[in-house]
């Protein structure tokens, strides 16, 4: 039988930030309409759980699929220095054109870390905007 | 004497900044968390009232008109508000955890009839940060 040796690691992580939900093409009264509370021109915010999942074989020489510390310092410095304590509309390069929803959150994430971590390894990102409400790339 | 808690959460926006110091002092106090353009976090508030059960009820209070009264007087002031500039009952105030537990109890404690008392405000800022206030 052809038993697969992949394993799937993850890291925890967390940043507090402020957003607003908001199209730029439309007027306040339709963003209202469509985005109710969360568009409130002044800003909202959230405490953002983020998991990082990353699946490979073990390396037969360190028995890591990928060094934990690493993986935590490519976190740190792609997501945690970019968003943590700012202005996710205002603060970053990345939504000053593209509206900060949780979906829009992920994607830009997962796009950031895979840049950093090793293409033979899978990648997913998990990303809670409150307890209940939770989305997760790729799909 | 019995205790009865209420678990609500809301999110907001806000930053530490006192008006009265220079950038340099409050990003020296405040560090990160006077980001002039805000940051934000989901707020867990619990809610714990105390005194006899009502031998005609069984209630101490009913829970339905107290989850009105935080939503009424706490919730729709602060939930996906700016918490420095959208909720009155934070006006002048350093919009700090300590100090909006305060301002949650100073809402709620008038609008409980007399036989209940309001026993403590605890709000959750992050998972592993809390205050708790006693009044």
């Amino acid at each position: 039988m052809n038993v697969s040796n992949k394993v799937a690691v993850f890291r925890k992580e967390h940043f507090n930030a402020a957003h607003r939900i908001f199209n730029p093409a439309w007027d306040d009264k339709k963003n209202f309409e469509v985005f109710g509370k969360c568009s409130n021109p002044h800003y909202h915010g959230h405490n953002y759980e983020l998991i990082v999942k990353v699946v490979g074989e073990p390396d037969p020489e360190t028995g890591y699929v990928m060094d934990m510390k690493k993986l935590s310092v490519i976190v740190k410095e792609e997501v945690l220095e970019r968003f943590d304590h700012k202005n996710l509309n205002l603060d970053t390069l990345e939504f000053r054109n593209l509206n900060p929803t949780a979906e829009n959150i992920v994607k830009v994430i997962y796009e950031l870390l895979r840049k950093r971590i090793d293409t033979k390894l899978d990648l997913l990102v998990r990303l809670h905007e409150t307890e209940r409400n939770f989305v997760e790339y790729p799909a | 004497m019995v205790y009865l808690t209420r678990v609500e959460h809301f999110n907001a926006a806000h930053r530490l900044f006192n008006p009265g110091w220079s950038k340099e002092q409050n990003e020296a106090v405040f560090g990160k968390c006077a980001n002039e353009n805000w940051h934000g976090h989901n707020y867990e508030l619990f809610v714990t009232i105390k005194g006899e059960p009502d031998p005609n009820t069984g209630f101490l209070f009913d829970v339905k008109r107290l989850s009105e009264l935080i939503r009424d007087h706490v919730i729709e002031k602060v939930d996906h508000k700016n918490l420095n500039m959208d909720v009155d009952f934070l006006e002048g105030q350093m919009c700090s955890t300590e100090n909006l537990a305060i301002g949650i109890w100073k809402q709620l404690q008038p609008h409980l009839p007399s036989a209940v008392q309001l026993h403590s405000i605890k709000l959750y800022e992050t998972p592993r940060i809390y205050v708790e206030y006693f009044g």
